[in-house]
């Protein structure tokens, strides 16, 4: 069933990395209009901000070429105030998807990547699904209710 | 060109390294602030390593990485770390990684 919403955005940025910043400043001025509390939006800041930050530095590994990458961001507001948020990419994908969620798991051993993305979503949202095909494209929902 | 979002203030007194963060702490922000917090460990090889978080308005788990990251350079000096100011969030997210990540890390309680 498909459920009321009363507001949509959708975001189209270049894949490099000072949109992560772009990112979370649209986002969270979309969410504000449902008046959330100051600990409700820092969650869905902090959960955005790791997903973008996925799609430019795992999708489509940022900084090597990224001329004409998209990171795509679409927010769903409800009229029961839960959000949905997808961050969608068209790069790399995950082979397995599983494992990449687990806690500490990440491919980059050069930087100082934590392996913590997933986890924070989980910690911050109250679902998060992904979904992901090697070689085309992943998305990720993060979903949450707001009190 | 697009200012920068974070940036650090530090000194260093007697074998004790200060740095204070500010701004928002992210994958993109955190490349500079690490090259930065790297030299100033290893010109001043402290013997302590104060890292406050008090004036971060942002962290996701790049912030996370930078820490731990730093904790392993701090260990290589045979240097103690320890942090302060750490607001609830930032505390959540350093505990979704894990005591043994975070063996040798002093974090300074304190009531705000």
């Amino acid at each position: 069933m498909k459920r009321a919403y009363f507001n949509t955005m959708k975001l189209a940025l270049p894949a490099i990395s000072e949109n992560e910043r772009m990112a979370r400043s649209l986002v969270c001025a979309m969410v504000s209009t449902l008046n959330p509390t100051v600990a409700e939006l820092g969650d869905i800041r902090c959960a955005l901000s790791e997903a973008v930050t996925n799609a430019i530095v795992h999708g489509y590994g940022s900084p090597q070429s990224v001329d004409g990458c998209l990171v795509y961001i679409a927010v769903t507001l409800y009229a029961d105030r839960t959000l949905k948020i997808t961050v969608r990419d068209h790069g790399c994908g995950i082979p397995d998807v599983a494992a990449a969620r687990e806690p500490l798991f990440t491919t980059d051993d050069t930087g100082d990547r934590s392996g913590m993305g997933f986890s924070v979503m989980e910690a911050f949202c109250d679902r998060v699904e992904v979904s992901s095909r090697v070689g085309a494209r992943t998305k990720v929902t993060l979903y949450k209710a707001l009190s | 060109m697009v200012g920068e979002t974070a940036f650090l203030k530090s000194r260093c007194v007697d074998g004790v390294l200060e740095i204070a963060l500010f701004g928002e702490i992210d994958h993109h922000s955190a490349r500079g602030i690490r090259e930065q917090m790297d030299t100033l460990l290893f010109m001043n090889r402290p013997r302590l390593f104060l890292l406050s978080l008090e004036h971060i308005t942002f962290m996701d788990s790049s912030g996370l990485g930078l820490i731990l990251g730093r904790l392993n350079v701090a260990r290589e000096l045979d240097c103690e770390m320890r942090l302060c100011h750490l607001t609830d969030r930032i505390q959540k997210i350093l505990s979704l990684s894990g005591a043994s990540r975070l063996r040798g890390l002093v974090i300074e309680e304190e009531t705000v």
